[in-house]
């Protein structure tokens, strides 16, 4: 699976037709946004795919726990360090928009709040995973901190900032779902953009990943 | 088999989001200035030009790191 083409190629291909058609496809006119609208199909699927890859992650974790096989346990690291990559990235390309269109780089909203302490909870799971020693240890408390970890990126980032004032689509307990937006981009972001950048966090990951259990084998 | 039907479930409800759009009306006040003059004077294909290269090249990177691997795996076993 992990060394199949197919899904390589098919990453590619969205990819760049998420960005030609990103920059050359029509979008609403919007004031305040103009065209950095574009930017939902670069910033925002950012987050969507860490919050893939940091499901898949739990989901290896709770692998882990239950099989205590080495591999679940280097899965579900890798695919949070991607998620952290991903999450990073997001938020760098957010705080860019913000400085062209809300005026300001960071503005204390609370969704880039959350955003930040969802991302320094993960990466307080590698702290912890480095300050011990023991290889089951690690994994096994690595595990658990992990699904706290994923379970708190839910009230920072998609509970708290709907409830109060923020700056992004739905503060206050608005509309989030994105009604900037029409169906022209819609039909590029979810089918194209999203799978698209997913892919590729997928790609790098199972490069990793592949390269962490040849040096396993190595040391046998 | 698994990892791949995972995925697919995982990517359905984003992909079924697409049925329930909704054309906003958002009430004819005055027009909003895009960027038209980058597209009309070509300046837009540049651009595109520019990051597609970036990218490509991102690309080709990651599957010479990919061939590598596949090469040392194969060594291994």
């Amino acid at each position: 699976m992990l060394r199949q083409t197919w899904w390589k190629i098919l990453c590619v291909a969205l990819l760049l037709f998420t960005i030609i058609a990103g920059f050359l496809g029509g979008v609403p006119a919007r004031p305040i946004l103009y065209e950095t609208i574009r930017n939902f199909y670069f910033h925002v699927a950012m987050w969507f795919s860490m919050m893939i890859f940091f499901t898949i992650s739990v989901v290896y974790s709770i692998k882990y726990l239950r099989s205590g096989r080495q591999q679940d346990d280097i899965y579900a690291l890798e695919y949070t360090k991607i998620g952290i990559v991903f999450g990073t990235l997001g938020l760098l390309t957010g705080s860019l928009w913000a400085g062209f269109t809300w005026g300001a780089f960071w503005s204390n909203d609370p969704k880039q709040l959350g955003a930040v302490v969802a991302l320094l909870i993960y990466l307080a799971y590698l702290v912890l995973r480095n300050s011990m020693t023991d290889m089951d240890k690690r994994a096994r408390i690595g595990a658990v901190y992990n699904i706290f970890a994923f379970a708190m990126l839910f009230p920072t980032i998609w509970i708290i900032p709907r409830m109060v004032e923020s700056l992004h689509p739905g503060g206050l307990g608005g509309n989030p779902a994105f009604n900037n937006l029409d169906s022209r981009m819609r039909l590029l972001f979810y089918p194209v953009s999203v799978p698209g950048w997913t892919l590729l966090g997928i790609w790098i990951t199972s490069l990793r990943i592949r390269l962490h259990l040849l040096q396993e084998r190595r040391h046998k | 088999m698994l990892k791949k039907f995972c995925f697919l479930l995982l990517i359905s409800p984003a992909l079924l989001f697409s049925l329930i759009v909704q054309a906003q009306d958002g009430g004819g006040d005055k027009p909003v200035e895009m960027a038209d003059a980058l597209r009309s004077n070509g300046k837009i294909y540049v651009v595109v030009a520019v990051v597609v290269a970036i990218f490509l090249g991102l690309i080709a990177y990651v599957a010479r790191l990919d061939r590598k691997i596949s090469r040392l795996e194969k060594e291994i076993k």
